[in-house]
């Protein structure tokens, strides 16, 4: 379903990903660890058409998305690091929306609407302003809009950051429901590695931008000799921590957080 | 098609949902219109001018379209990096409706908001020359409004932080405001003066209004239709451009 043959991307000299390659079978889930900064945004931003590779292959369905980005565009659901919903608009008229720009028709996306609202459990809220949902709530709607066209593939970026483990564990409980009713690939990044153990199906370990492992949990711990996820991760990637640049994002951010009510 | 109207229909549910931001926004074009209006009639009418009021309340509608248009583009800025545009972004519709449907979506708005200090003139004791060229003012408030909306989709595309919008209010649209003749006529000025507000958009936007709406203008009706239409097609390709351009 994705095929990615090295992959290279550089911001001036520094090479965000670095010569990745990797398979995702289809309606597999597959999580795509790694520490602040090794590359997972970049790569997920590549995938889906918002930043252009520097060099390398890449197949989404079959279709290249630096050359055919609307249709590409349409085979695929993504949930962002960051919120993507209109605060100013209800949980209804955001899948609305959703599903004009994706050309879904009418009925089927009233319908599908429906659905998915009832089933992430928003249905009575439909009506409620954005700005008034909980970072729970909020997440959902966006995990709910990213499956409302029907995708085949659907990118998660770090969706369960901020959120407490009942809004975690229930998040993951519905999107592998619906992994295997609709049999949508999962392409997920994550920070917790208890999350990426219950729900991937394989993993590939990221660090400064090269792929450094690849398997199943068992086969990473295996390889390590651990016996947990989370030791295979640090011994994989080191125990030094990660500076990140603060950019002009987090200073949005900051702002954002300033105005939110 | 569907995805511009749903996109232009998202720029005026906002608008019509922050009444307190509405409200504010009159504000500052009431400052101008009662303060000057009144504070400066009485000078103006010994230079031999008639009323102030009179002339200076199209200027003022035309403040009001210039400023809710160029924020409208400039709020692309907050949405920018983390917020709604993302997921108009990947969308699989060309980015140039998404360009379209916020450009018109904005120059709406800022239409509204024109016509909003059209009525407090009139409350405050603004009279047209002729009341059926009513529409025609329409008309030429909805060109400016997109004239400017496709100057702020150019800015906001390329604004990375707030800093930015400070520099592009205090350099870029409080000078368009006031090199535009909306406070001042535009007859016997100083050469440079002069120079800038002939390539000032907005003083051929707003020209056209007191044309319209007091049978009295400085250029003439069919230069400012032409300036205007040009500004608009030049302005919007701009804005297109940049935003084609962002990498989110």
């Amino acid at each position: 379903m994705i095929t990615v043959t090295n992959l290279v991307r550089k911001f001036g000299d520094v090479a965000a990903v670095d010569d990745v390659s990797f398979d995702v079978a289809a309606g597999e889930i597959f999580a795509f660890l790694g520490p602040n900064g090794a590359g997972k945004t970049t790569t997920i931003k590549i995938l889906t058409t918002l930043l252009k590779p520097t060099s390398g292959a890449i197949e989404i369905d079959g279709l290249d998305p630096a050359t055919q980005a609307n249709e590409t565009r349409k085979r695929f659901g993504i949930v962002f690091q960051d919120p993507s919903l209109d605060q100013e608009l209800t949980a209804f008229e955001n899948m609305d929306l959703h599903g004009v720009l994706y050309h879904v028709p009418r009925k089927l996306r009233h319908e599908r609407t429906e659905m998915l609202l009832k089933l992430f459990e928003l249905w009575d809220r439909k009506d409620d302003y954005v700005k008034k949902f909980s970072g729970g709530m909020k997440r959902r709607l966006e995990i709910a809009r990213g499956f409302l066209h029907t995708p085949k593939i659907l990118f998660l970026d770090e969706p369960t950051l901020g959120l407490d483990p009942q809004s975690r564990n229930q998040l993951w409980t519905h999107v592998k429901n619906l992994n295997a009713s609709e049999g949508v690939t999962v392409f997920l990044t994550t920070h917790y590695m208890d999350e990426a153990e219950r729900v991937a199906d394989r993993i590939a370990v990221i660090d400064h931008g090269k792929i450094i492992a690849q398997g199943s949990p068992d086969e990473l711990k295996r390889q390590t000799e651990t016996d947990s996820l989370e030791a295979a991760f640090l011994i994989l990637t080191g125990s030094s921590i990660r500076e990140e640049k603060a950019d002009s994002a987090d200073q949005i951010r900051q702002m954002a957080k300033m105005w939110r009510r | 098609m569907n995805a511009i109207y749903i996109l232009w229909l998202r720029e005026l549910k906002r608008y019509t949902r922050s009444r307190a931001m509405v409200v504010a926004s009159l504000g500052q074009p009431l400052l101008y219109l009662l303060v000057l209006g009144f504070g400066l009639g009485p000078v103006f009418q010994k230079a031999g001018n008639g009323s102030y009021l009179q002339f200076v309340a199209p200027g003022v509608i035309g403040m009001s379209v210039l400023f809710t248009s160029v924020f409208s583009g400039i709020g692309l800025l907050w949405d920018r990096q983390f917020g709604f545009l993302k997921e108009t972004l990947v969308a699989p519709v060309p980015r140039i409706t998404v360009m379209i449907g916020k450009t018109l979506g904005g120059a709406t708005v800022a239409t509204i908001q024109g016509l909003l200090v059209l009525i407090i003139c009139l409350i405050a004791g603004f009279r047209p020359a002729n009341w059926l060229m009513l529409p025609v003012a329409v008309f030429f408030m909805i060109l400016t409004a997109i004239v400017f909306a496709g100057l702020g989709m150019a800015i906001g595309s390329q604004l990375q932080d707030m800093q930015g919008f400070q520099l592009i209010m205090n350099f870029v649209v409080m000078p368009i405001y006031f090199l535009s003749g909306a406070l001042f006529p535009l007859n016997d000025l100083p050469g440079v003066l002069s120079f800038l507000t002939r390539i000032d958009p907005l003083s051929y936007g707003i020209d056209a209004l007191r044309n319209v709406l007091l049978g009295a203008s400085h250029f003439s009706p069919l230069l400012s239709l032409g300036v205007l239409c040009i500004s608009a097609c030049l302005f919007v390709g701009l804005g297109s451009y940049s935003f084609s351009k962002i990498e989110a």
